[in-house]
């Protein structure tokens, strides 16, 4: 399988700021790869000169085979772009919409079949304007795939939508890979990027900070699993060489040899007719993966032993709060 | 393999006109405006027959005509064109292999269809409710002044759109720097109201040269020579320009 993106050292400066401050990507034909990384990180910046929509400072871009810089408009007949922000022509119907695209390409799919796919078909004939935010969506999508393209990029498809939206825009997203075509898609949440994405490339402040499948990311950080129970004060302590800690009301014990671990700890139980209340086993989520990679999680992270340690977190929700990449 | 220009074209202006036949606001300050002018002139400032044998309306159709084409183009361009540019439209289109040219191409060719029909239906209502005739040796002239004036005009508007920050602005800049012009220009009040220094300030202006040109065509006695010539290419000049100015500022991507 051959490559359909190569970036080799990608520079890009605003005023001085570097949004993208030296990266590697490379995207396999057929392959969705995930770009994930909080507000502000490049993410947009980078996918915008992968469009050819921004010029770079320094490194070399190939996609598909071609610089994007100073790509023909014949290449533009084998990508397909879902905007971060883009709204439909309101006067328009989405059949009409896609329609009206599908005659910018030489080879395109037939209109109704396209909003077949996303799932558009009973609103063929609404105008756009009365769309709901999750079915404008898909039209982008439809608009974006009746060209045939062999790579589509994605740039932050279900941000702002509530969770069965983005539930619904996961299923269309999954059908792209029936249709064979190369997928490079932008997200800041980290159960999308583990959903649709074959590999995740992990960006942070304009660097990639990791790469790999979800499961190699939780591998990468060293992540522990995290055995807690509420202790019944009248109840004597666990032993020392159990390796618990005591905070908050809760006993905690970190470590990676679970079954040891928990043989160890029930046998004292039982031995001494501790009941272990509330007891919980848990792996490390990944959000908090995803935090300890993007550094946005230092201050509430290991130090601190919660009950449930992935909540009490902000994360990043609102991107035009900041949109450090314009 | 590749699809024509002209049909690209012929496709987009298809498009273009069905999306300006659903927009409300621009149907009825290209479309039903303009007529509600035409009576209301009439109705002001009668519509007895003149020394020469014409209907006063004649005085006022060319104005109004005039007034139609920039609504169905330098108006209409400077809002939907910003609008699209800020809604991400234009950025979208700009990812796909259409060719800039064709697609900015279609848009002014659809004002000038916009336009023609205008002419139709303004000649017509004239005609039939007014008594206003037009001289056969004025069409060619006529049809000339409609077609220099739109595509002129067309280029007017996307310049226009190099200079509006935003969507909401749009109608305040289009209608700030056109208004005026109007008025100075034979669009809303004709000859001999005006003083002479109002007129010399219109003449710089391009809307006074298009009304001008509309005149001609309607005289009763022109018998088809010369053309206007110096209407024309002053509006030529500033279509030109336009068009200069919109091939260096044109935006594709939002400002915000």
């Amino acid at each position: 399988m051959g490559a359909a993106i190569e970036v080799r050292d990608l520079h890009k400066s605003y005023g001085g700021r570097a949004a993208v401050g030296g990266i590697d990507l490379d995207v396999a034909e057929g392959e969705i790869l995930a770009f994930l990384g909080p507000n502000g990180a490049g993410k947009t910046t980078t996918i915008e000169i992968l469009e050819g929509y921004r010029t770079r400072d320094s490194g070399s871009v190939s996609v598909l085979g071609v610089d994007p810089a100073s790509a023909p408009l014949a290449w533009r007949e084998r990508i397909g772009i879902v905007l971060q922000e883009s709204e439909p022509v309101a006067e328009l119907t989405a059949l009409e919409s896609v329609t009206m695209h599908a005659a910018y390409y030489a080879n395109p799919r037939d209109p109704a079949e396209v909003l077949d796919v996303v799932g558009l078909s009973d609103s063929a004939d609404q105008r756009t304007r009365k769309l709901s935010g999750g079915q404008k969506r898909r039209l982008d999508l439809a608009l974006a795939l009746v060209g045939s393209p062999s790579l589509v990029f994605l740039d932050e498809p279900t941000t702002g939508f509530d969770p069965s939206a983005r539930r619904e825009s996961w299923t269309m997203i999954d059908a792209l890979r029936q249709l064979g075509s190369t997928v490079l898609l932008t997200t800041h949440y980290m159960d999308e990027a583990e959903h649709l994405a074959d590999r995740i490339v992990v960006i942070a402040g304009g660097l990639i900070v990791a790469r790999g499948t979800a499961d190699e990311l939780a591998q990468q950080v060293g992540a522990s699993t995290r055995i807690t129970w509420r202790p019944d004060p009248g109840q004597p302590a666990p032993p020392s060489t159990i390796g618990a800690t005591i905070a908050d009301g809760r006993a905690s014990i970190e470590t990676d040899d679970v079954v040891g671990v928990l043989h160890a700890l029930t046998s004292w139980a039982v031995e001494n007719g501790v009941g272990l209340d509330e007891l919980n086993v848990a792996r490390p989520t990944l959000e908090d993966v995803y935090l300890t990679l993007t550094g946005g999680g230092d201050e509430a992270g290991p130090t601190r032993s919660g009950p449930e340690p992935a909540t009490g977190r902000s994360r990043p929700r609102d991107r035009r709060a900041s949109r450090g990449s314009r | 393999m590749s699809v024509s220009a002209a049909a690209r074209l012929r496709h987009q202006i298809g498009f273009d006109l069905l999306i300006f036949r659903r927009n409300p606001a621009a149907t009825f300050f290209t479309v039903v405006l303009p007529l509600i002018f035409l009576v209301i002139f009439t109705s002001i400032f009668g519509n007895e027959t003149l020394s020469n044998g014409a209907k006063a309306a004649t005085l006022y159709v060319p104005g109004i005509l005039a007034l139609a084409i920039i609504s169905a183009t330098a108006v209409n361009l400077a809002i939907t064109m910003t609008a699209r540019r800020e809604r991400g439209i234009l950025k979208r289109v700009r990812g796909t292999p259409i060719p800039p040219w064709v697609f900015v191409a279609a848009q002014a060719l659809a004002g000038f269809a916009i336009s023609a029909l205008m002419t139709v239906v303004i000649i017509v209502v004239g005609r039939l409710a007014f008594g206003v005739t037009l001289n056969a040796a004025g069409i060619p002239s006529l049809v000339l002044s409609v077609l220099i004036g739109a595509v002129s005009f067309a280029a007017i508007g996307l310049a226009l759109t190099t200079i509006i920050p935003s969507e909401d602005a749009a109608p305040a800049v289009t209608n700030a720097v056109m208004l005026p012009l109007y008025f100075i220009s034979d669009v809303f009040i004709t000859g001999d109201q005006v003083p002479d220094w109002v007129a010399t300030v219109g003449s710089l202006f391009p809307v006074r040269h298009l009304s001008h040109a509309l005149q001609d065509s309607f005289d009763p006695f022109f018998d088809g020579t010369p053309w206007p010539w110096n209407h024309w290419l002053v509006i030529a000049a500033w279509g030109s320009a336009a068009a200069a100015v919109t091939l260096r500022g044109f935006r594709w991507t939002p400002r915000r």
